[in-house]
């Protein structure tokens, strides 16, 4: 399968900091692809990278074989009506009723008119599982499934073919937690989206993905360590020979505990 | 904020005092430029693209309609307390009925305008800062551009367009208030005699003293608008951070109210002089 979207001898820098170090990942289109890795390894800058929210220090993103770099604003607003983002605390717009926000990307580039935009924003919302009425509410009133469904049915709104997911059932119980994974499946399956879901839950992780990147913090590695530790299917992840991809997909704390202990002696 | 950052100390050695300030010059450079940047882009989406009626409305309420009385009530109490202040001095030299002629003059020109201004600063430049902050650290900004919306289009010009069109309007509506306010206290507290205080208020304040407030309070507007927006864009994570954005927006706003009308004042009255030279001066 051709790439989709591909991440070329990235380097990302923030002030002293560098958070990503020549990486490459490429992601296949029709793949749902898992990005696993510690907090503060960059699996959301990667995404954000991924729709041109960020500009890398070094490296070159392409999507669709375009280097994101050379797109004018326009060529980049198209591209960007390509993709759908589920952020991780949905970021729906507080001042807008969640009618208007699921409507928000059809009306603003003026894809429809409003009787058909009401059949959208309905189908949408029906497609997440939500009930009739939620539709008058502000995001405020709702719990944080709700949502996070309300962030999914804006972002398949403008019906992407790739979707970025990130970290979807943070804060969220076991059941609703199961609830948005079968919903990443069902976009998966109904819309043939790409996808790349950023999460550190492996129940997600298992269920949806067909392929796994880890990802491990630079400041644990050495100056010609990569920053990839794992590329391959979610099967290959629990008997790893690296013992960072064992003790990370089984959430034994190890070498980290030993870190931990010696920092208290300190 | 800034887009580059200077070098780390060699040798993984700990800043040092100079590399502190070499830093803390390098970010008010940055930031210097970063606002300049926002400004041109704020400039340039105004005549780019039309804004929706339905984003512009709510804004012009926000910012408009829902200022109009604490800047009625601030108005008014500008003009009352000038006339308080001022009433025993002018008694004493015989000067009482030129009450009128001061107070209106102070207040068109300088104390209208500038308070009127603060006033907004403190109340529309904090709330819009924070509301920006909140939006940014929880991502909304982000999801807009996800969404292929430019958020300096989406967000920043209604509010832009609101405080340049409006607030001139508020100064109007504060120097009004204030007349009121002093009138009623000169000639009803002070028993001033009313005839005369508004005779004398006709003699010496004008069309163009009237303009040369409402004039300020354009810029004053556009510095309003631009700062508590950059300010709200550029929110650090956290409440502390939304916080101290919504400070610095009126601060920063403050400062730049004052220094406007510095520079306006010696601008308008070389351009008075120019005009009528053998006049005084506007000032």
């Amino acid at each position: 399968m051709p790439a989709i979207i591909e991440l070329l001898g990235l380097t990302m820098r923030f002030r002293q900091q560098t958070v990503l170090r020549d990486l490459t990942v490429r992601v296949k289109r029709g793949e749902t692809l898992c990005i696993i890795g510690e907090s503060g390894c960059g699996k959301t800058v990667l995404l954000k990278l991924m729709i041109g929210l960020l500009s890398p220090t070094k490296g070159i993103v392409k999507f669709d074989s375009k280097d994101l770099a050379t797109l004018d604003e326009q060529a980049m607003t198209k591209m960007r009506l390509r993709f759908g983002f589920l952020f991780q605390m949905a970021a729906l717009f507080d001042s807008l009723t969640i009618y208007d926000n699921v409507a928000f990307g059809p009306r603003e580039h003026n894809l429809c008119d409003e009787e058909e935009l009401e059949n959208i924003v309905a189908e949408r919302l029906l497609e997440v599982g939500l009930p009739a009425g939620v539709e008058h509410k502000k995001p405020a009133e709702l719990s944080g499934g709700q949502r996070k469904r309300v962030g999914l049915a804006r972002a398949l709104a403008l019906n992407p073919e790739v979707m970025l997911y990130d970290e979807p059932t943070t804060g969220l119980d076991p059941i609703m937690s199961d609830v948005i994974n079968e919903l990443i499946l069902q976009t998966q399956r109904t819309k043939k989206a790409t996808g790349v879901v950023v999460t550190h839950d492996m129940k997600t992780v298992y269920k949806v993905a067909d392929r796994v990147v880890m990802l491990y913090p630079l400041a644990r590695l050495g100056p010609n360590d990569s920053q990839v530790l794992y590329d391959g299917p979610p099967t290959g992840l629990d008997d790893h020979p690296d013992d960072r991809v064992r003790q990370f997909v089984r959430g034994e704390a190890g070498e980290r505990l030993r870190e931990l202990a010696q920092n208290r002696e300190k | 904020m800034a887009v580059a950052s200077l070098p780390a100390p060699p040798n993984g050695s700990s800043p040092t005092p100079v590399h502190r300030v070499g830093e803390q010059a390098f970010d008010i450079v940055a930031d210097i430029g970063d606002v300049a940047l926002f400004t041109a882009l704020t400039f340039s989406w105004l005549v780019r693209r039309r804004t929706r009626w339905s984003v512009l409305i709510p804004n012009f309420y926000a910012i408009g309609v829902s200022s109009v009385p604490v800047v009625a009530i601030t108005g008014t109490f500008i003009g009352m307390v000038l006339a308080v202040q001022a009433h025993s001095q002018f008694a004493m030299m015989g000067l009482a009925t030129r009450l009128g002629s001061v107070i209106n003059i102070s207040l068109v020109k300088e104390l209208g305008p500038v308070l009127a201004a603060t006033m907004l600063a403190g109340r529309v430049g904090s709330a819009m800062s924070a509301e920006l902050g909140t939006m940014r650290v929880t991502e909304q900004i982000d999801a807009l551009t996800a969404l292929g919306t430019n958020p300096i289009h989406y967000l920043v010009v209604p509010r832009f367009l609101a405080c340049f069109l409006l607030i001139p309007l508020l100064t109007l509506m504060a120097d009004f208030m204030g007349v009121i306010g002093g009138a009623v206290v000169s000639t009803q507290l002070m028993m001033v005699d009313s005839f005369a205080y508004w005779q004398h208020s006709r003699e010496y304040v004008g069309g163009l003293d009237l303009f040369a407030g409402v004039f300020k309070s354009f810029f004053f507007g556009a510095a309003i608008a631009l700062i508590s927006c950059h300010r709200g864009f550029h929110s650090r994570a956290g409440a502390e951070g939304v916080g101290k954005a919504a400070t610095e927006a009126f601060v920063y706003s403050f400062i730049a109210i004052l220094f406007l009308d510095f520079t306006i004042g010696i601008a308008w009255n070389a351009v008075y002089k120019a005009i009528w030279p053998q006049s005084a001066g506007l000032l």
